[in-house]
């Protein structure tokens, strides 16, 4: 069971962490999740924490690709800070580097 | 080695009779792009396997013909209907060939050589002083250097996650086949987020992948998702606009950096490059759905299910006697499954005719253009199944009957435009199925069988009196007597000295029968007649004093008890109409006391409806039928024996004949005339005179 947590940065940001796979056994909840957190975020950016993201499948990338479509309409920043090697397995995979390029905090160990 | 050329032989003829039929298509005006693509994959394929098997003559060869075949594809050579000539002889020659290496010499006499030399030049002739065609631009003639990868664009189905795939695998598949150098993820197609469902899929990938592989291979990385997923491949060295052609047609404004520009799908390039790199991935699919088994191995089978059948019989007729419940109950069913073995059994030996039939294509053709007419071929019933066997050997009659119907029966264009007729002249091969028998017609519309000619023909040849009265049906069928030829003169097609007496032989030398119907001025009708299967039929076993005969059960119609006021000479009254019959007694001389009930059999053949008077009826039997020996062939009525479970010999009637002699008698009693009968009917009807 993927556990997701949204809290307030000191900076002033808001932090959606997940910890578990972002897999479609939980894609209705963890979309669920994201758009709370788009609304709720008013004016203050988003910041995606993907370091515990155990697996991620093809509906958990669409979900974070749906994410990064409604920031973009919202006109509301959308960072993801850390990925986990899945996560960047995926992403380097699909080419979608550059979409979530300014997003994509740099691999650190790469 | 022997082994493998021996299929690549049969291989290369089914690829020359594919080649042939859409050679004569094209020629005939169907305008498909696909035919010449037919063609070119047929002589692709013979030269690649000539090459294997190391066949070089044919090699050599066919790589000229696949030259050209090529150019005209590209539409470098523009098509013309000279070619078609040459390319149906360049297909004889590739034939020509692989007959000389079937008979075990590997190279070529005098004559072929010079042959194949020949056509070899006069293909060349049309593609190196052949102009380029302007109508036709070779399409490879702007596209900009080749690129090296394939082009995949793959959009998902919606259900595909929730059964449970995960498409990222298939796309990690890839990487196996070689490097994905690019790939473009679409999003175009995610609804709105409140009308998102996450278990839904919606996206689309457009992937570059470096491979020297096939695009079947490539296909076969999506096989699980391949019926709900749009799936485009489009071969290495195409334009960039065939790859946003190759995009997929639903691709709706691009959102972000992500989309590519999608464009409306121009079908003829994604088709050609289906057709073109998938082919060799498709023909391999078709065979893996067949085996080629051995013929010999098939007959085997055949025989021992024939014998399987016969020892059936024998155990059931103990297991009767023995009077025990549960054995008859097992023997029972294990006949049941004996009967379902011999059905499957047979329908392994069951072949399409359609290729025999589409063969006369070409006959027609080149017999047409040889004597200046001008006539359509007109095949239906190409699915109907007969009897391997039947199949063989039914093609040399039907090709007499067919050149026959070109050099005598269909007249030349001025005389049929003079007859108010359309100059093309018609001929029609239909085949179907009639109770239990395959029926092949051979039709056309030409003058019909002169009658006075055949008569007069007949008596100058001392085959019948001039004071003989005939029926206008008699005497048509005098064509199927013995030295019987009507034409002044002698064609290379027909008058070979094999008469139409020979084909009458030929079909009933397979249990079969042929008839021909006329009519002045507008064509005549030759139908054969054929056994479905020539091993085991279903039968009707009946007796007469000690001995069993067997009525093939599919002519049963019906059986009654004989009743002494219903008949009348050899005629029955069967419900207010006139039945003729024959009593098996009489025909067969059967010594022994007339029994005090006798049965009829009513049987129907060829339209005809007979009865048939025995003793007994004994009820179905599954008959697996033995060849009569040499010296019974002349016996008319028999067809064939069997063997009975008690191992007693059973001989099978000849419907067909019996039938005829009944119905023949029928109008002879009429007519008081006695035209060229059996002896044994004569002795029958004379030693039945006192009746």
């Amino acid at each position: 069971m993927t556990i997701a947590t949204l809290t307030s940065q000191p900076s002033g940001a808001r932090r959606l962490a997940f910890d578990g796979p972002l897999t479609i056994y939980d894609a209705e909840a963890i979309k669920a999740h994201l758009h709370a957190a788009l609304q709720q975020t008013k004016g203050v950016p988003l910041e995606l924490d993907l370091a515990a993201v155990t697996d991620i499948d093809l509906a958990g990338l669409q979900l974070l690709l749906l994410a990064r479509r409604e920031s973009l309409r919202l006109e509301l920043p959308l960072r993801i800070i850390a990925a986990s090697a899945a996560v960047r397995e995926v992403i380097g995979f699909c080419h979608l580097g550059d979409f979530f390029g300014d997003t994509l905090a740099p691999d650190p160990e790469g | 080695m022997e082994e493998i050329i021996g299929v690549f032989i049969q291989e290369a003829r089914e690829q020359l009779t594919a080649m042939e039929d859409a050679l004569l298509r094209m020629e005939q005006g169907d305008g498909d792009a696909e035919l010449l693509n037919a063609v070119f994959r047929a002589a692709h394929t013979i030269k690649g396997g000539s090459g294997v098997v190391d066949l070089h003559l044919i090699e050599g060869f066919t790589h000229t013909l696949e030259n050209l075949l090529d150019r005209l594809r590209n539409g470098e050579v523009r098509y013309s209907g000279e070619m078609t000539t040459l390319l149906l002889r360049s297909c004889d020659h590739i034939r020509a060939l692989l007959d000389m290496r079937e008979h075990g010499r590997t190279g070529e006499d005098a004559q072929l050589a010079e042959a194949g030399r020949l056509l070899a030049e006069g293909l060349q002739a049309f593609y190196t002083s052949g102009e380029p065609a302007a109508a036709a631009p070779s399409p490879d003639a702007e596209a900009p250097p080749a690129d090296d990868c394939w082009h995949v664009s793959v959009r998902f189905g919606r259900d595909v996650l929730k059964m449970g795939m995960d498409p990222l695998n298939f796309l990690r598949y890839l990487q196996e086949l070689g490097e994905i150098t690019h790939m473009v993820t679409l999003c175009d197609a995610m609804p709105e987020t409140a009308d998102f469902d996450a278990e839904s899929c919606y996206l689309g990938f457009g992937i570059h992948l470096r491979s020297d592989t096939d695009k079947q291979a490539i296909e076969d990385v999506f096989a699980f998702c391949r019926d709900d997923c749009e799936l485009h491949i489009l071969p290495p060295g195409h334009t960039t606009a065939d790859s946003q052609a190759a995009a997929p047609a639903t691709a709706g404004p691009s959102s972000g950096r992500i989309a590519v520009p999608g464009g409306a799908a121009q079908p003829d390039i994604t088709e050609a490059a289906a057709s073109r790199p998938g082919q060799a991935g498709n023909n391999r699919g078709a065979e893996a759905r067949l085996i080629r088994v051995q013929a010999d191995k098939l007959d085997q089978l055949i025989d021992l299910v024939g014998e399987l059948v016969i020892a059936g019989a024998s155990a059931n007729l103990l297991a009767r006697q023995s009077r025990q419940g549960r054995l008859i109950e097992a023997n029972a069913m294990i006949s049941r499954l004996v009967e379902d073995i011999r059905d499957s059994a047979l329908q392994l030996r069951m072949v399409q005719i359609g290729e025999t039939l589409s063969r006369f294509n070409r006959v027609v053709r080149d017999t047409a253009h040889e004597l200046g007419k001008e006539i359509d071929l007109v095949i239906s019933g190409a699915d109907t199944e007969l009897d391997k066997s039947v199949v063989e050997k039914i093609g040399d009659p039907l090709m007499h009957l067919v050149r026959n119907a070109i050099d005598h029966g269909i007249e030349s264009a001025e005389a049929r435009r003079a007859a108010g007729k359309p100059a093309r002249g018609r001929l029609e091969l239909n085949a179907f199925h009639d109770s239990g028998s395959v029926i092949i017609e051979v039709i056309d519309d030409g003058g019909g069988i002169d009658i006075g000619r055949v008569r007069a023909r007949a008596i100058e040849r001392g085959l019948i009196q001039a004071d003989h009265h005939l029926t206008e049906q008699e005497a048509v069928n005098l064509i199927f007597e013995a030295g019987f030829s009507t034409t002044e003169s002698v064609s290379t097609l027909s008058g070979r000295g094999v008469g139409m007496d020979v084909v009458k032989r030929n079909i009933e030398a397979l249990r079969g029968s042929v008839e021909v119907e006329t009519w002045a001025g507008r064509g005549s009708r030759f139908t054969i007649r054929l056994p479905l299967t020539l091993a085991i039929i279903d039968g009707f076993l009946t007796t007469v004093a000690e001995a069993s005969y067997v009525i093939p059960l599919n002519a049963v119609v019906e059986c009654l008890e004989l009743k002494a006021g219903d008949t009348r000479g050899h005629m029955l009254n069967l419900r207010g109409e006139v039945l003729p019959f024959i009593r098996l007694r009489e025909l067969f001389k059967v010594d022994g006391p007339i029994p005090m009930r006798e049965n009829v059999v009513v049987i129907t053949a060829g339209g005809g409806k007979a009865g048939i008077v025995v003793d007994q009826l004994q009820g179905e039997f599954q008959t697996v039928i033995k060849p009569l020996g040499r010296l019974f062939r002349h016996v008319r009525g028999i067809g064939g024996s069997t063997i009975l479970g008690s191992g007693e010999v059973a001989l099978i009637l000849d419907v067909q004949a019996l039938t005829q002699l009944a119905v023949q008698r029928e109008e002879a009693s009429f007519s008081f005339t006695r035209l060229s009968f059996p002896s044994s009917i004569d002795t029958l009807e004379s030693s039945h005179a006192p009746e």
